[in-house]
């Protein structure tokens, strides 16, 4: 049975918003096994955002129409990454819209909106995190997108579709691009959605800390949207990742049993990464913040050679 | 193993051959280098005895245990020895910080790439296109040696360019005569033992294997 491309998308921003923080839930569940504590319940953060929302928002006197815009901003862009990248399927109509520089641009926009409203408020805290966020940032995006360029130098496009399904009728894995392009992914990934090396999501370290010091006068359904969005960039990444190394599983067609049979290979795939990054994460002590430069320098120097060896030895 | 798994198979071991040489470049500790170090003269005789298979060429197979009984094995051992007794376990210093020196890396593999391009367009081997990756890990050897300030990492910087002229000559022609790469196995053992004495001397004489202390060396005037 066929079914429209529609319902595929429409069916993937669902996915993104409601299985976005069980994922995180699942990080944080594995996390607590491994460190030996009480796991809080998949769930969890759900409640926390239903909690949020019932909250009222106190906001600063001084706060302008940016610090009330960015929240939404920052989820509908969120929302619109999940209609671009290929969660259960490749057929999407949005994916013709925009392909993975855009796809990195939306991610832009949404970082540029939050150091803004972590500067708004005027508060030390939060000129802090926007800096360092926007350190950070310029470091990662040019590795993100020579990591990106290296997978799409083998699929021949940047359409993220393109990109899933070439991959997944390739019938070689050993190639050396690809490899190098995975773990530039990887450490760009952790870098993104502020994972232990680069940052620390379960603390409210006051030094340390640089994603939560921007958000920290947020309240309310404010800061609701803001985690949501947050726990769907780290989904989103998953995904991304999944799609442009891993994309065996994701329908190619408007079927309906493949798209629906898409769905469990997802949720395995997803708690393989789970894993996979509760043991980067256990495994990795942060890092000192002049460290980074050095850290996301790797992420680049991996996405170049993989570039470079894909003319070199392919 | 047909032909074009084999070559994919090299390809890739020249893909981590050449990851190890950055390592090799940006890597700070001591034991680390050492693991590193180990961990490409495995890659190298891998590719070695690959080469060596698809080549039909028995001769490399014998140069592909020398290399996993020298480079990986002992030459790592009497260096960890040395590092132990010497008591180096401290970060390295560099000359030049390591982004910059990524960066600079990036380039030389850029260059050698542009360097090899003819004659990958002549060769007729299955190894012709991991020839830019040998010349790379030349350079990246040389570069290392030039960054770095300590006595013991220069010498694993000299013996990782040996590494990559190895895995050139594979490449470039399925190796060199036996009788050459037996001579080299012996030198670089003999090297090592020498360096190995100068060491001590070098640690006893200035309290340090910091190679901007031989400036010291000059006579007071």
């Amino acid at each position: 049975m066929i079914i429209h491309p529609l319902f595929i998308e429409i069916a993937q921003v669902g996915i993104l918003l409601f299985v976005a923080p069980a994922f995180a839930g699942w990080v944080k569940m594995v996390k607590c096994w491994f460190q030996g504590r009480t796991a809080p319940s998949l769930f969890q953060p759900y409640r926390d955002i239903r909690k949020l929302f019932a909250k009222d928002v106190t906001l600063a006197e001084n706060a302008s129409w940016i610090f009330r815009f960015t929240p939404y901003l920052v989820f509908g862009v969120s929302v619109m990454a999940g209609g671009i990248i290929p969660i259960l399927s490749t057929d999407l109509p949005l994916s013709a819209t925009a392909d993975v520089i855009a796809l990195v641009a939306l991610f832009a926009i949404a970082r540029f909106f939050t150091a803004l409203a972590g500067m708004d408020i005027g508060t030390a805290f939060g000129g802090m995190g926007s800096s360092r966020e926007m350190t950070i940032a310029s470091l990662a995006e040019p590795a993100m997108l020579m990591a990106v360029f290296a997978v799409s130098l083998v699929s021949k496009s940047t359409s993220l579709s393109q990109m899933a399904f070439v991959i997944s009728q390739g019938h070689s894995m050993l190639r050396p691009s690809l490899v190098f392009a995975l773990i530039a992914f990887i450490l760009i990934a952790l870098a993104e959605t502020g994972r232990v090396p680069v940052d620390n999501p379960a603390t409210h370290l006051e030094l340390t800390m640089i994603h939560e010091a921007m958000i920290l006068e947020y309240s309310g359904r404010h800061l609701a949207l803001i985690e949501w969005a947050s726990m769907m960039k780290l989904f989103l990444f998953t995904v991304l990742g999944i799609a442009s190394f891993f994309p065996w599983g994701i329908a190619q067609s408007d079927d309906l049993l493949s798209v629906f049979l898409s769905f469990p290979v997802l949720l395995f795939k997803l708690g393989i990464v789970g894993l996979g990054l509760v043991l980067i994460e256990t495994g990795l002590a942060k890092m000192r913040i002049f460290r980074i430069t050095e850290f996301l320098g790797s992420a680049f120097l991996f996405a170049t050679l993989g570039m470079l060896s894909y003319f070199m030895l392919e | 193993m047909n032909m074009q798994l084999a070559s994919q198979v090299n390809s890739l071991l020249a893909a981590l051959i050449l990851l190890t040489a950055f390592g090799l470049v940006v890597q700070r500790r001591m034991n680390a280098l050492l693991h590193l170090f180990a961990w490409q003269g495995f890659f190298l005789a891998v590719s070695t005895a690959i080469v060596g298979y698809v080549g039909g060429v028995r001769d490399l197979y014998i140069s592909s245990v020398l290399t996993l009984s020298m480079k990986v094995i002992l030459l790592p051992y009497i260096l960890h020895k040395l590092i132990v007794k010497l008591r180096i376990h401290k970060e390295v210093e560099t000359v030049v910080n390591i982004p910059t020196t990524m960066l600079m890396g990036i380039v030389l593999v850029i260059f050698s790439y542009h360097l090899t391009a003819p004659i990958r367009e002549l060769s007729t081997l299955v190894t012709r296109s991991t020839l830019a990756v040998a010349l790379a890990t030349v350079m990246l050897g040389f570069l290392m040696m030039i960054t770095r300030k300590h006595a013991v990492t220069q010498i694993i910087g000299f013996l990782a360019m040996e590494n990559g002229l190895l895995f050139a000559a594979t490449s470039a022609t399925y190796g060199m005569p036996l009788v050459v790469e037996l001579g080299v196995a012996l030198d670089l053992l003999i090297a090592a033992f020498i360096f190995g004495m100068f060491f001590f001397h070098i640690s006893t004489t200035f309290d340090s294997l910091d190679v901007d202390q031989m400036a010291r060396l000059k006579e007071e005037d």
